[in-house]
């Protein structure tokens, strides 16, 4: 009997399988009473409006692909099958079609939570590169799900992005024939792109369960980015981050809700409405909104190979920043010139994002160039040296005295704390 | 440091205002789109049904002489308005092909609500053969399919002019304000008087485009006025969600300091 578990629960039938399979106790010390930072903002809802946002993705997308027929004969007939004759097809497809959006917007916004509170600094730098990871897996589901509609954005887009792999010498060509499944993008590859695309949401799943594993080794960071030093500095998970993450799921949900019902199409491309025609090439071929920034460093550069290149790069870069950043303060707040320059890097993104949407002419060439100037610069120049040249202010003492952080100066703390964490 | 960061911010500011300077006059050679009032636009609006029928009669009368819609089947028009008897007329007095008979020869027959709106053509390369080449859009999505949507669809269909002086006319083209290149192989479809309404409507060019704007408009996004309908509803509950989920949040951590 030495393997089996010491079950505190009371109910006789729930006792029996912990004593064997110790889930209920490990919901309990996960989810229950784990400790967590009492001083979180809602930035920290981000991430468990992404872990909603995949549960959506996959319940919707289950029932889209039992109506959804992946051949380029049948495809884009298929969707429209969805949205006019499968009951609430629509609203199925407008979910997962808007859900991925959501899903971009969510995740960046929690990435920008972690850089600017430096929750990738030590010890969470195991806990950051798997997140860079589930980035990488969400983008290559996100372009292969795009392709299934077999619009003309889609087949173009899938054309545009595959081909991007021929830059490399010698290996690009054959990558790029097998993800074609051939010499064009034809049937071969919506199978293939269908299936992976079934397929990745799982291995993120897998790889998010390490997330939250390496994260529960650690614990969170929080908005001061000092450590937990005594139990006066935490709360039980639930109910209080319960409750909180909840308020931010309604709000997440509204806005979602308005895009669904509101304004379904305002962030796809008229194009993805006319069957793909590989004779026809569309005037301006656009990736999703969500791909902009990267596009626009793509095209920065004149060379094809240095920019697929610096494109890739702009996110393998992110897996070495725990080390690029040499400074020992995590949080922005005790900062004063990463604050500064953590918002210029968000303005470059954002301008990239919006050289990305236009053609690369005139304003827009130099403009994109300057931001993937900075976006990098931010990374390999800044960083590293900011760590050394900048003066952090003082730290507070601990989570429960945060009385000197809040402002960095001698404010009374309900004059310094902001109106939504007084709440 | 400062230095830096004072120039980079210039750049951008610099940037930002040179790139709102030239956006306008890029577009300001174009022709401007149309802004019709359209019933389904606002937040709340939905298809004038009867604006939706008459649009529908001008499409079975002008536009499927070269547009098909496959998309679409007669028993959608239910969506607007009509009745299970009228839809059987209308299907019935179509000619649809229907598979092939008992010696294999291809059959054809009158259409029942089931079946799928009638192609004039029975291939693309059909359809290119009897149009001089172009190939007629498919009109199922065409709404949803054009930058400007609405707007730009009627602009079409009321962009027809002469061409101005010095233009260059290819063969067998068409001069039209609203499209890109100004050169479109469809002649003008539609002109005061193209149908007889029998609801009293005047029929002139403007109120005939208006019509069949919004029927293709219903025939883009069908389901339109459920979700709107339906958004209404999620959006409030969702607003009281929110409401007594913050209300316990403050209950919660009324006693934590924080």
């Amino acid at each position: 009997m030495a393997g089996l578990h010491k079950s505190e629960i009371a109910n006789p039938v729930l006792n029996w399988i912990d004593t064997r399979l110790p889930v209920i106790t490990m919901m309990q010390k996960e989810y229950g009473v784990f400790p967590t930072p009492k001083n979180f903002n809602y930035f920290w809802n981000f991430g468990a409006l992404a872990m909603v946002n995949l549960l959506i993705m996959i319940a919707t997308g289950i029932f889209l692909a039992m109506n959804y027929q992946p051949n380029t004969q049948l495809a884009f007939a298929s969707v429209q099958h969805i949205m006019r004759d499968v009951n609430y097809g629509w609203l199925l497809r407008y979910v997962h079609q808007n859900g991925a959006s959501m899903f971009f917007i969510v995740t960046y916004v929690h990435i920008f939570r972690g850089l600017y509170y430096g929750s990738y600094k030590a010890p969470r730098e195991l806990l950051w590169m798997l997140g860079v990871v589930i980035l990488l897996l969400m983008m290559a589901t996100a372009f292969m799900g795009y392709v299934l509609p077999w619009g003309q954005m889609s087949y173009w887009g899938a054309t545009v992005i595959t081909n991007l792999f021929s830059a490399f010498p010698w290996i690009g060509p054959k990558i790029v024939t097998l993800l074609w499944g051939g010499f064009s993008v034809d049937n071969p590859t919506l199978n293939r792109f269908f299936a992976l695309h079934y397929l990745l949401p799982f291995v993120l799943v897998g790889v998010i369960f390490l997330h939250i594993a390496a994260l529960h080794i650690v614990g969170s960071n929080n908005p001061l980015g000092i450590d937990v030093k005594s139990p006066q500095d935490t709360l039980p998970f639930h109910p209080y981050y319960t409750v909180k993450d909840s308020v931010g799921i309604c709000v997440y949900l509204m806005v979602f809700a308005a895009f669904v019902f509101f304004f379904p199409n305002a962030l796809g491309d008229p194009n993805n409405f006319i069957p793909a025609n590989p004779l026809q090439t569309p005037a301006d071929i656009v990736p999703e909104w969500y791909f902009l920034p990267f596009y626009a460093i793509l095209r920065s550069v004149p060379n094809k190979l240095l920019g697929v290149c610096m494109m890739f790069g702009s996110i393998l870069v992110l897996f070495v920043l725990p080390w690029l950043d040499t400074s020992p303060v995590r949080s922005a707040r005790f900062r004063p010139l990463y604050r500064k320059f953590v918002w210029l890097l968000v303005i470059a993104f954002v301008t990239l994002g919006w050289c990305g949407m236009n053609k690369p002419e005139g304003i827009f060439v130099i403009l994109s160039r300057i931001g993937a100037l900075y976006y990098f610069a931010h990374f390999l120049v800044i960083l590293p040296l900011l760590g050394k040249l900048e003066r952090p202010l003082p730290l507070p003492e601990s989570i429960s005295k945060p009385v000197i952080g809040r402002g960095g100066g001698p404010l009374p703390a309900s004059a310094a704390a902001k109106p939504m964490e007084k709440a | 440091m400062s230095k830096l960061r004072s120039l980079i911010a210039g750049a951008f500011a610099a940037g930002l205002l040179a790139t709102a300077a030239m956006v306008p006059a890029a577009h300001a050679q174009e022709e401007q789109l149309p802004h019709e009032n359209w019933s389904f636009n606002n937040l709340f609006g939905t298809y004038d049904l009867a604006a939706a029928q008459r649009g529908f009669q001008v499409y079975s009368q002008i536009c499927s002489n070269c547009h098909s819609m496959q998309m679409l089947h007669y028993r959608d028009l239910a969506g607007i308005g009509l009745s299970p008897e009228q839809i059987k007329a209308v299907a019935a007095a179509v000619t649809v092909p229907q598979g092939v008979d008992d010696q294999g020869n291809p059959k054809e027959g009158p259409a029942t609500p089931a079946d799928e709106f009638r192609s004039p053509f029975p291939n693309p390369q059909a359809a290119r053969a009897a149009n001089g080449g172009a190939l007629p859009p498919d009109l199922s999505l065409i709404v949803n399919a054009r930058e400007g949507h609405a707007n730009y669809v009627y602009g079409i269909l009321t962009g027809f002019t002469n061409p101005p002086a010095g233009f260059k006319m290819q063969d067998g083209m068409h001069y039209n304000k609203m499209f890109p290149g100004h050169q479109i192989a469809m002649p003008q479809p539609l002109q005061d008087g193209s149908v007889d309404y029998t609801d009293g409507t005047p029929n002139n060019l403007a109120q005939e485009a208006h019509d069949v704007v919004t029927f293709l408009a219903w025939a883009s996004n069908p389901e339109l006025t459920e979700r709107k309908q339906m958004g209404v509803r999620v959006i409030l509950f969702l607003m009281v969600m929110t409401g007594l989920t913050y209300a316990v949040k403050r209950k919660v951590w009324a006693d934590v300091e924080h």
